[in-house]
């Protein structure tokens, strides 16, 4: 069993996941979370890239270099991307605490009628509805995933 | 019929990355690089920690791109978040031993954050990793004092003069007519505190940065009034 | 270690998709930071502990924080036995 493979998997695994929470949630907040795993997985798929079987880290140790060392390249390159992640995760944070301020609800489709009820109000026109537009949505529903 | 699309979907991803993985060859040419580095760092830069000498050295501009896309996030979202107005309702303070606590903690923090900064270059490290922890140690007194705030206009001062530095740091390379951030200073020797020439400054500048644009964030953050 | 990784992984795929499941956003959290965890862990058998300790620092330390003040903020800071 090769670790680079099941690394592999993990990585994947986790793209997958941040792909499907982001598409099927309808919760801002869960989406959120989505973002960041779907960054946590791409990370480590870079960082995969890094490692030779037998390898050591690139840092000096007492006795001088080790023999053969990891590629250090794609781990600065990590190291900025986890860094950036947190910087969106603030600023999409702040977002979704000014959408509840404006909109009262986090849920993206009572959220997204609002929106259009309120470009509607403002171009003065009643809200385009068809007879195949799906049913508003009941209180009721909670979020789901 | 949602859940069998949504089913459908997450496959068809699924089949499409492991096609990635089928085409994806980890081991190619841009091995050459990374040991090309390897052998050539220790001479060039003189710094111990390899990553430090590729974040700061080989692709230091990335670095500058790196903090100049943190602060736009920080400034962003300090820019859409209320002001605190000193009327409104606040968190109960904690007890006797949040407070003790936060206040034992704060130098401990302090301590570490510095060391983790100035180490750099050394063992794993450097200005982000120590800005977090610096970040997190101004920020711990505040959750034991919720109507406690920092104060914003110090917060901002320090990032801006240790982003300025970070830039003029660079441009002071330029004088002899070399790229910008090269490293200056010289190497001195490989493992003491005092080699790799500009890259502890430069990273105590990149971690001065980050810990205070943290912070100012968290506190603005954490003074917004709460919902319930 | 290919075991010791295996094991890492399953943690970690399986607090994933506890993190989209769950009904509470305080245990999503409490998946999130395991997830973090795992991930620091595995970037230290990866040969990379300059990026494991920035994972550390902040995957499991600040972006959780940052969610936990999100959450209170938003007034979803509660569990559901709370709410009965």
């Amino acid at each position: 069993m090769d670790m680079t493979l099941v690394l592999y998997v993990g990585a994947a695994g986790l793209i997958l996941i941040g792909i499907g929470g982001i598409v099927l949630s309808r919760h801002l907040v869960r989406i959120i979370f989505s973002i960041a795993l779907l960054e946590s997985g791409a990370n480590l798929l870079l960082l995969i890239s890094s490692y030779r079987d037998g390898t050591a880290a690139p840092i000096m140790l007492a006795q001088g270099f080790p023999a053969s060392m990891a590629d250090p390249v794609p781990q600065a390159l990590v190291l900025t991307a986890i860094v950036i992640g947190v910087g969106i995760l603030a600023l999409a944070l702040v977002l979704a605490l000014r959408v509840q301020a404006a909109y009262g609800t986090l849920d993206i489709r009572q959220m997204r009628e609002r929106m259009e009820q309120d470009i509607a109000e403002e171009a003065g026109i009643p809200m385009l509805t068809s007879s195949q537009a799906p049913l508003p949505v009941s209180p009721d529903n909670g979020d789901k995933s | 019929m949602r859940r069998f699309t949504a089913a459908l979907f997450l496959i068809g991803l699924a089949v499409l990355i492991a096609g990635i993985y089928q085409q994806m060859s980890f081991y190619g040419a841009s091995v050459n690089l990374g040991q090309a580095i390897n052998s050539m760092a220790p001479n060039q830069v003189g710094s111990a920690n390899l990553v430090t000498s590729v974040v700061l050295a080989y692709r230091g501009l990335d670095t500058l791109v790196e903090l100049s896309i943190l602060f736009t996030a920080a400034t962003a979202a300090g820019m859409l978040l209320h002001r605190r107005k000193p009327a409104t309702k606040t968190d109960p303070d904690g007890g006797f031993v949040l407070r003790a606590g936060s206040d034992l903690f704060f130098p401990l923090l302090v301590v570490v954050g510095i060391y983790i900064i100035l180490h750099g270059h050394l063992t794993p490290g450097g200005g982000f990793q120590g800005g977090v922890i610096l970040a997190c140690a101004f920020f711990v007194p505040l959750l034991a004092r919720p109507g406690q705030q920092l104060d914003q206009r110090w917060i901002s001062l320090l990032e801006g003069l240790a982003g300025a530095a970070f830039i003029l740091i660079g441009l002071l390379a330029m004088i002899d007519g070399a790229a910008f951030l090269t490293p200056l200073l010289g190497k001195g020797e490989l493992g003491s505190l005092f080699s790799a020439g500009s890259l502890p400054v430069l990273y105590t500048a990149v971690g001065l940065k980050v810990g205070a644009e943290l912070a100012g964030l968290l506190a603005h953050l954490s003074a917004q009034d709460a919902l319930d | 270690m290919a075991w010791f990784a295996l094991i890492i992984v399953i943690v970690m795929l399986a607090s994933a998709l506890a993190v989209l499941l769950l009904k509470d956003f305080l245990s999503a959290l409490a998946a999130f930071s395991v997830v973090s965890l795992a991930l620091s862990v595995l970037f230290v058998l990866l040969r990379a502990p300059d990026v494991a300790m920035t994972e550390a620092a902040i995957g499991a330390g600040l972006s959780s924080l940052l969610f936990a003040l999100a959450l209170r903020k938003l007034g979803l800071w509660r569990s559901a036995k709370d709410a009965a």
